[in-house]
Parts: structure tokens; sequence; C-alpha cells
């Protein structure tokens, strides 16, 4: 579709018309909505009403939702709460507990995402593009791939101790290879187009050419492979702290908070219901904008469903 | 008229989705065709041929609505059947050919078996009188070894047998309407003359009407009974071929028309150049063959050619698709090591040169790509492209930027353009972006690997003498390569032509035309489209 040049009016950027269709998807908007909405809520914890989500206190132990009680601090402050979560057999509140523990789930699955992409678009850029290094890059990554990547989290917690930074590595060192893969299978593709040979021969140098040509146009499939590997991360670090392998007993994460909970399910549900509910809604919220963003996004399935 | 009417198309309007550059694909288009006719639809890209086609055969994707008119095929009105009806009537009484035979039949079924689909959904025929059908037809078609054609995968035989059995698949059984969408675009000179004698030959024999929709004029001049000519979605002139084709009434047609590069060639260099920019010596290149533990022959894309380019000249190197041609040009242009043999540019060898001094040579070879469309980056301004090679160089932003413009206004296109991407423009302009890419660099030879074969004719025209005039101004010495003889006849000075990865002939333009040397190039010449035609006049006898 032709456009004569001198009369048009400024269009749009390639990258603001393509935004704007990605928001007029409903999977985005909602799932986006929810997301912003769980952030921000972690974020502003300590101003939601919580108290001290590591805070033991006898008196209140194995609270039912919705009872009202004092709490009584180490330093001996005595006021009043209402626990509209329950707690748990240390009477410790479940609804602080629920509210930090989204804070570790959240950071460990944006981390994740970030550095398993970040190493990921290295390896990948290098394999796809140096052909001499494929065949050792490749073979790399699919040792680590015949790893079943929970086992091989928990052996690397277990190397190293656990602590919030060895989780994230641990979490994002099995999802490197499939953005490995993920790149080199883009680049392969990338590489063979004709303004590639282009900047080849204008002298563009091969660093330049990665980083011009080839790495933005990898940008859309990778913000969605970005989703979903935020998703699952999230969805490991609760398992591996159900596990009792993940992050110490101490920090209230939403594995933790179920692991504990576990004992007392038949009589005191709450404590695996409540940090479940948030852990599933997270999830779900986090995929709906993964699977909105790969249909505006990529256009293996833009062909049909987009008018 | 004393033919019965097959087809009848009333008043009919395709509407465009919201945003596109109009309201409607096409806008009122009456047409008619009667039994044993051919009628070409003929039109620049854009201008709604395929969309006519498509709605005739009901096949137009949803967000394109028939917002008014009626198809009549043998007195039904087509727009009104019922999927269920319509189903049954394609294949059986309206067939259609595409453009691009291998995406059009099915990589993971053999040939026999779609074809036999055909009869199965249409015909109570049992598998023996299938076969027979089905072999025969294959015969009617002439492809050779009928059996084995029946049992090959569409990835075991060539685009024009391919093109083959679609038309076979088409015409099995015996429909009254053959609808047939750029048919041979896809295939070179040679097959596309068989191919076109092939289905005016069927449709001689059975009967049918033929709609047939093409880009290209010789092609019209080939085949056609009717001609139809499409404008933007508006149908500005139709008629007999004979009379169209010599004596246009529409500016538009006449435009078109007058756009046809002629086979007689414009300009012709002189025997015996002395000086040369560009010399190769027995280049080769092999892809394959260096397997891990065994070694195979490989294919020689490029088998020891040896070619002077001469200073300031046009030197056009001329070949069917793998001939080589465009390896040739990634040799010569450095975006391929060769596997053996020289490349001498400006009396050294390039070879020889050290890594820095390579670097130092792309500046002065240039490369306009084939595909506009293809060959700028989407996400990078038009701007951007043009002063990345400057400032790899060493120049700065600024004067990038300042030459970008200058370069912008050479090509004809305004320097506010700089600051907007690739996709705002058409297909003409890009290529004129990609021009002024390659010689923001200053080069001293400019390699246009089918610069223009993406374009439609007109585009094509002015695409050409954009060439010419930048070479006279800037002293450049071009090597073009082309698959199409009457583009090399526009520009050349000499000819090189290629087959099979070598060189079976080279002269001057003037000469190769007049008097071929070799055989090969005798069948090249004469497979070219509508020859004979002098377009827009009267008949002649020449060429």
């Amino acid at each position: 579709m032709s456009v004569s040049v001198a009369e048009a009016p400024p269009a749009l950027t390639p990258r603001r018309a393509a935004w704007g269709k990605v928001w007029r998807n409903n999977a985005v908007r909602l799932g986006g909505v929810l997301l912003f909405t769980l952030i921000l809520i972690s974020i502003l914890a300590p101003w939601l009403g919580t108290i001290d989500p590591a805070g033991i206190d006898p008196e209140n132990r194995d609270l039912l939702p919705g009872t009202s009680g004092n709490v009584m601090t180490l330093t001996g402050e005595n006021f009043a709460h209402h626990f509209w979560m329950g707690t748990d057999s240390y009477g410790r509140d479940i609804y602080s507990r629920v509210l930090y523990g989204g804070r570790v789930s959240l950071l460990v699955g944006i981390c994740v995402a970030i550095l398993s992409l970040v190493v990921g678009i290295g390896i990948g850029l290098a394999a796809g593009y140096f052909r001499w290094l494929d065949a050792v890059l490749m073979r790399v990554m699919d040792g680590l791939m015949a790893i079943p990547g929970i086992l091989l989290a928990i052996a690397l917690v277990a190397l190293w101790q656990a602590s919030l930074l060895t989780v994230i590595v641990a979490i994002a060192v099995p999802e490197v290879p499939r953005v490995t893969r993920l790149v080199r299978a883009l680049v392969l593709s990338i590489r063979e187009e004709l303004y590639v040979e282009a900047a080849v021969s204008v002298g563009t140098s091969t660093l330049k050419l990665l980083w011009r040509h080839v790495l933005p146009n990898t940008v859309a499939p990778l913000i969605v492979q970005g989703t979903y590997i935020c998703a699952s991360a999230i969805l490991v670090e609760a398992i591996l702290s159900f596990l009792g392998v993940g992050l110490p007993t101490d920090v209230p994460t939403w594995g933790n908070v179920m692991a504990e909970g576990r004992l007392h399910f038949n009589t005191f549900p709450h404590n695996v219901l409540f940090p479940g509910v948030f852990l599933a809604v997270t999830v779900l919220a986090v995929n709906m904008l993964g699977d909105g963003l790969r249909d505006t996004l990529d256009p293996r399935f833009n062909k049909r469903g987009d008018k | 008229m004393t033919q019965e009417l097959v087809l009848r198309v009333e008043d009919l309007t395709v509407a465009l989705p919201p945003g596109a550059d109009r309201n409607h694909a096409v806008t009122g288009i009456n047409l008619s065709l009667a039994a044993g006719e051919v009628f070409c639809l003929i039109g620049e890209s854009g201008s709604g041929k395929s969309v006519i086609a498509f709605s005739v055969m009901r096949l137009l994707a949803g967000n394109l609505p028939v917002t008014r008119g009626q198809v009549w095929f043998e007195g039904e009105n087509l727009l009104a059947l019922t999927p269920a009806a319509m189903r049954a009537l394609r294949g059986r009484r309206m067939g259609m050919i595409f453009q691009e035979p291998m995406t059009a039949l099915n990589p993971v079924m053999s040939c026999g078996v779609q074809l036999d689909e055909v009869l199965r959904c249409h015909t109570r025929l049992n598998s023996a009188e299938r076969r027979a059908r089905i072999v025969a037809m294959l015969e009617r078609v002439r492809l050779p070894d009928p059996d084995r054609i029946y049992r090959s995968y569409p990835h075991q035989v060539s685009g024009g047998q391919r093109q083959r059995i679609m038309i076979a698949m088409a015409l099995l059984l015996r429909p009254r309407l053959l609808i047939a969408d750029e048919p041979t675009t896809a295939l070179d000179v040679t097959t596309q003359a068989e191919i076109l004698a092939l289905i005016k030959e069927l449709q001689r024999d059975t009967g049918a009407a033929v709609l047939f929709i093409t880009h290209d004029f010789g092609v019209v001049a080939e085949i056609a009974d009717q001609v139809a000519v499409l404008e933007k979605g508006r149908l500005v002139e139709s008629g007999q071929a004979q009379t169209l084709l010599r004596a246009p009434q529409h500016p538009y047609s006449q435009l078109l028309l007058s756009a046809i590069p002629s086979m007689i060639p414009k300009r012709s260099g002189v025997k015996g150049a002395s000086e040369f920019i560009l010399e190769t010596r027995s280049l080769t290149r092999v892809f394959g063959g260096t397997g891990l533990w065994r070694k195979s022959a490989g294919v020689r894309a490029v088998d020891s050619v040896s070619l002077r380019a001469p200073v300031r000249e046009t030197l056009a190197v001329v070949g069917e698709s793998g001939s080589g041609k465009s390896t040739l040009a990634r040799l010569i242009a450095q975006l391929l090591p060769a596997t053996s043999g020289e490349i001498v540019f400006g009396e050294r060898d390039v070879g020889m040169l050290s890594r820095t001094q390579r670097h130092a040579l792309r500046q002065r070879i240039q490369v306009v790509f084939q595909d506009p469309y293809r060959s700028l980056n989407p996400r990078r301004t038009v701007g951007a492209g043009i002063t990345e090679g400057p400032m790899n160089f060493g120049v700065l932003k600024k004067e990038a930027w300042r030459r970008a413009a200058n370069l912008m206004e050479l090509v004809k296109l305004s320097p506010q353009a700089l600051d907007r991407y690739p996709h705002e423009f058409s297909g003409g302009q890009r290529q004129r972006i990609c021009i002024a890419r390659a010689l923001a660099l200053e080069p001293t030879l400019l390699i246009a690997d089918e610069a223009v074969s993406a374009l439609d004719v007109s585009v094509q025209a002015q695409v050409l003498e954009l060439l010419e005039d930048i070479q006279q101004r800037l002293h450049l010495s071009m090597i073009f390569i082309t698959h199409d003889l009457r583009v090399a006849a526009q520009i050349a000075h000499r000819i090189v032509v290629m087959q099979k990865g070598q060189i079976v002939e080279s002269g001057i333009t003037e000469e190769v035309f007049r008097a071929p040397a070799t055989e090969y190039t005798r069948s090249l010449l004469a497979a070219a489209p509508g020859q004979g035609f002098v377009f827009g006049q009267s008949p002649s006898t020449a060429v």
C-alpha cells in the first residue's frame, strides 16, 4: 500500500502502532491490570494494615479468619489487630505473611525472567551468528535441558547457601537453554534477511550488526517468552519453598506459608488456601498477559484472529 | 456476441478494511466472459485484480466483504449460493491456477494423491478409473513419464512441472471456467512460454473460458482475446486485445504500455574497451560438498567465470533462476567468499588484501538488492539506514545526515522522508532509498542485483531512468544482474549470459540481441513474451 510521502501526516512509528494494538487486546488488559495491582499490593504491604510477618505470638495461635485480637510484640508493645486471614500455629498473621510473600514471589519471577533472558540472548546471539560456536554452545544447552528443571534448581540451591540471590540464579539456570534455543532460531532466520546483508555491504561491524539489526527484531517473541518464564519461576520458587529447599523458613514466601500450613490442613485450611489463591491468581495474570502479547506481537498467531 | 456467456460480473464492489489507502479494493467492476475466450485482467500491484478473481471463486478473506454487485456464472448468482453449493462448483465447474505452484501443492502428499482427491470429491469413479484419467491428464499437459510424476512429491519436480500439475488439477473435471492468477510470474521466461502455449492449447480444446490475471503486457499479447485494464480498483479500459494493445485510449493504459521496455537495445558499448574496473578470473563458488566424513561434489553455483567490467559502462549479467548470477554478484561484492579464482578490482587482486584493506574495499563496491521490501530494516528510519555506511567509515554524524539529505534529492525523494520508516513507502520509493544508501558511500562500482524485478513496469521505467542518470552524473561503473532481457536491453552497454553457473555468451548489447551466438541465448530471446508486438503502435515486423 503506497503512501504519498510528501503529503502524508507524520505517521505513528511502527513501535507506537504496535503497542496500541497490544493494548486493545483484552487478555493483555485484564492480565496487565491484575498483575499491576498485585505488584502494587506487594510494594505497599507495610501501609496496608500489616504487622510483622515473622512476629511469633503464642497468644494468637491458630486463629480463624476474621478474628480480632491483641498482638504482643517481642519488644513488649501491645495493640489490637484484626486477623482477617487468621493466624498459623506460631501465631503469625497470615494476611501480613501473604502480602510480604508476594514481594518475594514477584521479585523472584521478574528477576528470573530478566536474568535468563539476558544470558539466553547473549548465548543465543553468539550461537546463531557465529556458526563455529554453535555446535559447542548448543550441546551444552542440550545437556542442561536433559536435567529436569526443578531437580537442577534443588541441586544448585543445595550447593550454595539458600538466599534470595541463589534461589533466583538456581531457577534461572534451567530456563536459559529455552531462551537460547528461541533466540538462536530467530537469529538464524534474521541473519538471512536482505537488510542484514545490506548492512554488511555498507561495512557495518559484527557487533553493531547484532545490536542494531538482529537484536531489535527478536524483541517481540522474547517479551512473550519472558512472561512465561516469569510465571513458571513464581511457581518453581513456591515449590522449592514448599519442599523446604528454597528460602529459609523464617522468610515469608507463599511456598513457606503453605508448607507450614500443610501439617494442619484438615483443621485449619486457611493457612494453605490464602497463599494458594494469591499464587494462582498471580500465575494466571502473568500467563494471560503472555498469551495476549503472543497473540498481538507474534506474527505467526496474527494472521487470522486480527481483523 | 454469438458464443454463450460463461461469466458475467456486474457492478462488483469489494470494501477494504478501514485504514487502507482507499475505501474499496475494487469499485463497480463490470465484465463478461464468453466460452472459448481468454480474458486478461491487467493491472499493477494493488490494483485489485486478484480480488476480482477471488470474489468469483468466493475465496475472499472475511475482512474483504462484497458490498455491492453480482457474479453470474452460467445463470447462477455465485454470491447468493450456499457454501456447500459453492464447494460443489469449485473444482468441478471452475478451476483455479495460482501464482506460486510450490505453495499451492501440499508438500507432504504425492502429486497423484492430490489429483486423485479432486476426482474422489467430485465423481463416483473407482480407483482404477480415476488413476487412468489422471495419467491421461498428466499426458495432456505434456509431463514426461506420468507414472513417475503420479508418485512423486511436489519438491521432486521442477517449477514448470509443478505448474503443469496445477493446470492438470484445474482442468481434470473439464471446468467451464479457468481462473489463472499470475500463473507464470514465478517461472523463467522459457518455461513461461511453454506454459502459456499449453494453457492456450488446452483452452482451445476444451472450449473453457479463461480469466487470466497478469501484470505483464507481454503475456497479454501472447494469450489474450479480451483485455481489461485495472487502475486502483477501477476498470479504466477494456476491449479486444489486438485493438487495445495497439491503440490504447485511456491515459493510464497508454502510460502502462509506453513504460514497457522494448527489446530493441537502447545503447551499446563499443568493441574492445580498454579500461576495466573489475575483472574476475575463473571465479568459482561451490556450495556444500565439505562434509565432515565424506566429500560430495557440491553445487558449482558459479563455475570458473571470467568477465571484465569496463569503466563507466553497464555490464548486464543475464540468466534464468539458478544460473548463478546472484551468487556472482555476492562474490564480487565480498558478501561471499569464493571457492577459487581471483577478483581483480582496479589493478589489485582482492584475495591478496588484508582485512582492513578489504573493509575499505566495501566502500568502493556497493549493492542495490532485489527486494526493496526486505532490504531495509523495518525498525530503523530511512535516515539511519542511509547514514549507517558513511558513519561506519568515520564520517561524522552531522556530515552524514547532510549528505543523506542531498542524496534523497538526487534520487528524487524529499529530504523530510529521512525521519520516516520504510513501511511508509511504496516499492519504487524504497528502491530509491536503497540506491541512496548504496550511493552514500560514494562507490565506484554499483552492483544492481535484480534491482527492478520486484517493481511494477511504470515504476521500473522510472528507476531504470534514475540509475542511468546517476551513472552519468557520478561516472559510475555498473554491473546489472537481471533475468529480464527487456531490462537488459534498456540499460546495458554489454551483456553476459549465464547458464548453470557458466558464461555462455558475452558481447556488446547490440550484437547479442542482433546476432546471438549460442543456442541458449537464442532460446531466451525467442521466449520473451509479446515480441513482434510493438506496443502502442500498429503492427510491425520489428525485432
